[in-house]
């Protein structure tokens, strides 16, 4: 197994991604955002958009996908912004808080006890 | 990349990736990070691949030199950029929450990351091989500096046993930090590592009000270190 991306020269990722290199300030999206596909891929799609859509047909965090693709996580955050706008995916955010929600706390120690 | 990792992935070279996956069950909707930092070597990768479900994944994260996020294609053309690799494993919690565990490098170019990555994180292990633990000092510093919770594991590795008493004085540590040995190899000491830090979490964090924010995840309103701490 190699690095993703290791052998991905800058110009494959210029073309992936129409040249922008960063999720933009706004990117809704978390390493650990689960993703979800709306529809499934269509011919002629972006194959890194349909490869997205065939991963998300159960839920599947970005760092996932990311890994999955073997594309840096900027880069997967782009391809998911797009594909979110064109509605094609849902996102699940992370339920985050100024502190841990002290129930979530309970509900990960009963997951770990569990293991 | 160790001898097992390549074997595993030799294995499952000649399948789709997706018949390598496990996918998460349809109500998933909440995923948690916990981050296990410690220097080369140390068995982050093996205490990821313990307890997790599935066969720990690699990936990366680009930025430039200077540390900051790239914001033009032309600094990746430009070779300016460089990248930071780190590994994840995943156990699902339940119907609803699922935990991403990463295994990451405590060098200091992937402080920069830290905010983009793993901010909202639950807490971190900082693993320490007592042979090193000179290397643990500034991952300790910047979790410290983030107001990231944390707690220090020993790995064993069989090396001399020292007093806790020691290692805390080697490591500078706080009282309230939890320090326990562990062995990264094994899945119940693993998941005893885990049981600590969330416990830990939830300590720190026991006599603050919760202040709810739910749904409204803003990746740019993040937690000052002050809410953080106090
Ligand atoms: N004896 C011993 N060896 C370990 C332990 N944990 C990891 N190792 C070995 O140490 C080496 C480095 O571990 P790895 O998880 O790849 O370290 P990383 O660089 O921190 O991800 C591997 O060969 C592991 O098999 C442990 O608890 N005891
Ligand atoms: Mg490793």
């Amino acid at each position: 197994m190699s690095r993703p991306g290791r052998d991905d020269s800058p110009d494959r990722l210029y073309t992936l991604t129409g040249g922008r290199a960063h999720a933009t300030p706004d990117s809704p999206f978390d390493l650990v955002t689960l993703v979800v596909a709306e529809c499934d891929p269509t011919t002629g799609m972006q194959s890194e958009h349909a490869a997205i859509l065939r991963l998300t047909q159960q839920p599947t965090a970005v760092v996932e996908l990311a890994a999955e693709l073997k594309l840096p996580v900027s880069i997967t955050k782009i391809l998911l912004g797009d594909l979110l706008a064109a509605g094609r995916v849902s996102a699940r955010h992370p339920r985050r808080a100024a502190v841990p929600d002290p129930d979530v706390l309970e509900q990960v120690l009963v997951g770990l006890r569990n293991l | 990349m160790d001898s097992a990792t390549s074997e595993a992935a030799a294995e499952q070279a000649s399948q789709p990736a997706s018949a390598a996956r496990t996918p998460l069950g349809a109500t998933a909707d909440n995923g948690l990070k916990i981050v296990v930092v410690g220097g080369f070597g140390v068995g982050k990768t093996t205490l990821v691949r313990s307890v997790s479900e599935i066969r720990p994944l690699n990936t990366e994260e680009t930025m430039t030199r200077a540390g900051e996020h790239i914001d033009d294609i032309s600094e990746v053309r430009g070779k300016k950029a460089t990248t930071v690799a780190f590994d994840f494993g995943r156990i699902t919690l339940d119907a609803r929450n699922v935990l991403y565990l990463f295994g990451a490098p405590g060098q200091e170019r992937f402080w920069f990351l830290w905010d983009r990555l793993f901010s909202g994180t639950l807490g971190a292990v900082v693993l320490v091989d007592t042979r090193r633990i000179d290397d643990s000092w500034y991952a300790i510093d910047r979790l410290e500096h983030h107001g990231t919770p944390f707690i220090v594991a020993c790995n064993d590795f069989g090396g001399p046993t020292y007093a806790p008493s020691q290692i805390r004085d080697a490591l500078d540590l706080d009282p309230q930090v939890p320090l326990l040995d562990c062995d990264a190899r094994s899945r119940a000491s693993g998941k005893q590592v885990l049981i600590t830090l969330v416990e830990h979490v939830k300590k720190t964090y026991a006599n603050q009000a919760p202040v709810r924010d739910q749904d409204t995840y803003a990746p740019h309103a993040p937690v000052s270190e002050q809410e953080l701490t106090r």
